[in-house]
């Protein structure tokens, strides 16, 4: 047979794409499922990895349903949104919209020892690309009790630190407000710079500008929180 | 197959021992270094990179053999890369299902496979003039030969600049910290690996003399 005739050609290539398409279409569909529980299992993960639960996979659903009493969404005015989805709601698309638009998801946990906690998540830009993480406040809505950053792609060594647990810990019990009630958010410093306070964290030699975009987020992020938490402390 | 040759003949073995040794794609053909940089910081990314790649080059091999006469000659560079991408679709999908977080940390360079030359190379080179068990076999070859050095390169990567191995606190046991070591973070860092790979290349012609080019 001639297989450099156009004829053939065409059709030869036509059969091999609706076969490739009609394989790979299959394979999607039958592992959507088991993909989707993944992510869903690894977001679980790193909200409760904020209260200072460290997870396998496999106890995430379980230890997840115990920890988390509530979840629900907030808008740009603090109020409790009815009928959203909060823990599928995607920041990073809420961030683009106008922000009377927007709803924020509200994480409200108990931890180990039995104490209330309420968890916010953020989102900005490292140096290479995105980065987000939760952050949980103990009930006065001021102290933080724990944190938890990842990101997309960070130089590995310097502004991917970010994502160690030692670097996270230096955010334990900072604060986000002044005494006089005036916000500060939590500054990242260079190291050595600044004398420690209770609102900055030592940022990363080497990655400033991941340490400058995680310093931008929080006080972005939370900044978007700062209604819900004054009517939340009206209340107390 | 038309003539009896047994499926492990001497023939057949040399096309899995050669690219381990003497034509190993990375060290020797200098193929698929990109990769080799990107996924060896820790050893278990580079073991399922290592068996990612393996799976891609057998069975895109085997599929491009078995059509080997009927590809037509002008597409034929395409027919060879819709195979080699939808393998590695697949086998992303699959790590993508059932190991989450490594291919989390593999991130691009599984749909990277694409674009590796070995595999390119090994479909132009054999696969289209072989048959498909010899094809097989030649990719399963390649396709170790690639991770062997992928899993040497990790070993060291890991163990000095993260202390570990898979993953376990191997430093941290032997009380080397004590005595004032501490990691070297280069290790993490990309040019590290191309320094490892150089050296495994320094060794490996010092030893096989026949490596060495005239020139």
């Amino acid at each position: 047979m001639n297989t450099n005739k156009n004829s053939y050609i065409f059709i030869y290539a036509t059969v091999m794409i609706v076969i490739v398409a009609v394989m790979l279409s299959l394979a999607s569909l039958l592992l959507k499922p088991k993909q989707d529980f993944n992510i869903d299992v690894e977001k679980k993960k790193n909200i409760l990895s904020s209260i200072n639960i460290t997870a396998e996979a496999k106890e995430v659903p379980d230890l997840y349903k115990k920890h988390i009493t509530a979840v629900y969404a907030v808008d740009a005015n603090g109020k409790v949104m009815d009928g959203v989805d909060a823990l599928n709601i995607k920041l990073k698309d809420e961030l683009v919209k106008a922000p009377e638009n927007r709803s924020y998801p509200v994480f409200e946990a108990i931890n180990k020892e039995g104490e209330k906690l309420y968890i916010f998540p953020i989102q900005g830009k490292g140096l290479w690309g995105p980065i987000w993480g939760y952050v949980s406040f103990k009930e006065d809505l001021n102290t933080v009790y724990g944190a938890v950053f990842d990101h997309k792609g960070e130089t590995p060594g310097l502004g991917a630190e970010i994502a160690q647990p030692d670097f996270q810990a230096r955010f334990k019990d900072k604060t986000i407000f002044d005494e006089t009630g005036n916000y500060t958010s939590i500054k990242i410093t260079k190291p050595g710079t600044t004398a420690p306070t209770i609102h900055n964290v030592d940022g990363i030699s080497g990655g400033t500008i991941t340490s400058n975009g995680l310093g931008l987020m929080l006080k972005t992020g939370l900044e978007n929180y700062i209604p819900f938490i004054t009517t939340k402390k009206d209340s107390l | 197959m038309s003539n009896k040759e047994p499926l492990f003949s001497a023939k057949n073995l040399k096309l899995l021992s050669g690219p381990l040794n003497l034509n190993n794609p990375v060290t020797v053909q200098v193929l698929g270094v990109c990769s080799a940089l990107a996924v060896t910081v820790q050893l278990k990314p580079a073991v399922v990179m290592a068996i990612s790649v393996i799976v891609v080059t057998a069975f895109s091999n085997l599929v491009i053999s078995l059509l080997r006469n009927t590809i037509p000659n002008r597409i034929r560079i395409i027919v060879q890369l819709v195979v080699i991408a939808a393998l590695v679709i697949l086998v992303d999908q699959i790590l993508k299902a059932f190991v989450y977080d490594v291919s989390k940390q593999l991130s691009v360079f599984v749909g990277l496979i694409i674009t590796n030359c070995i595999l390119m190379g090994r479909l132009e080179a054999f696969a289209m003039a072989n048959k498909p068990w010899q094809s097989f076999v030649d990719g399963i070859g390649n396709g170790l030969g690639y991770g062997a050095i992928l899993v040497i390169v990790s070993f060291f990567r890991e163990l000095l600049g993260s202390g570990t191995i898979w993953g376990y606190q191997i430093i941290e046991k032997t009380g080397l910290y004590d005595l004032g070591y501490s990691n070297n973070g280069m290790f993490i860092l990309p040019p590290m690996a191309l320094i490892i790979i150089g050296v495994i290349i320094w060794i490996q012609r010092s030893r096989k003399r026949e490596l060495i080019e005239k020139s």
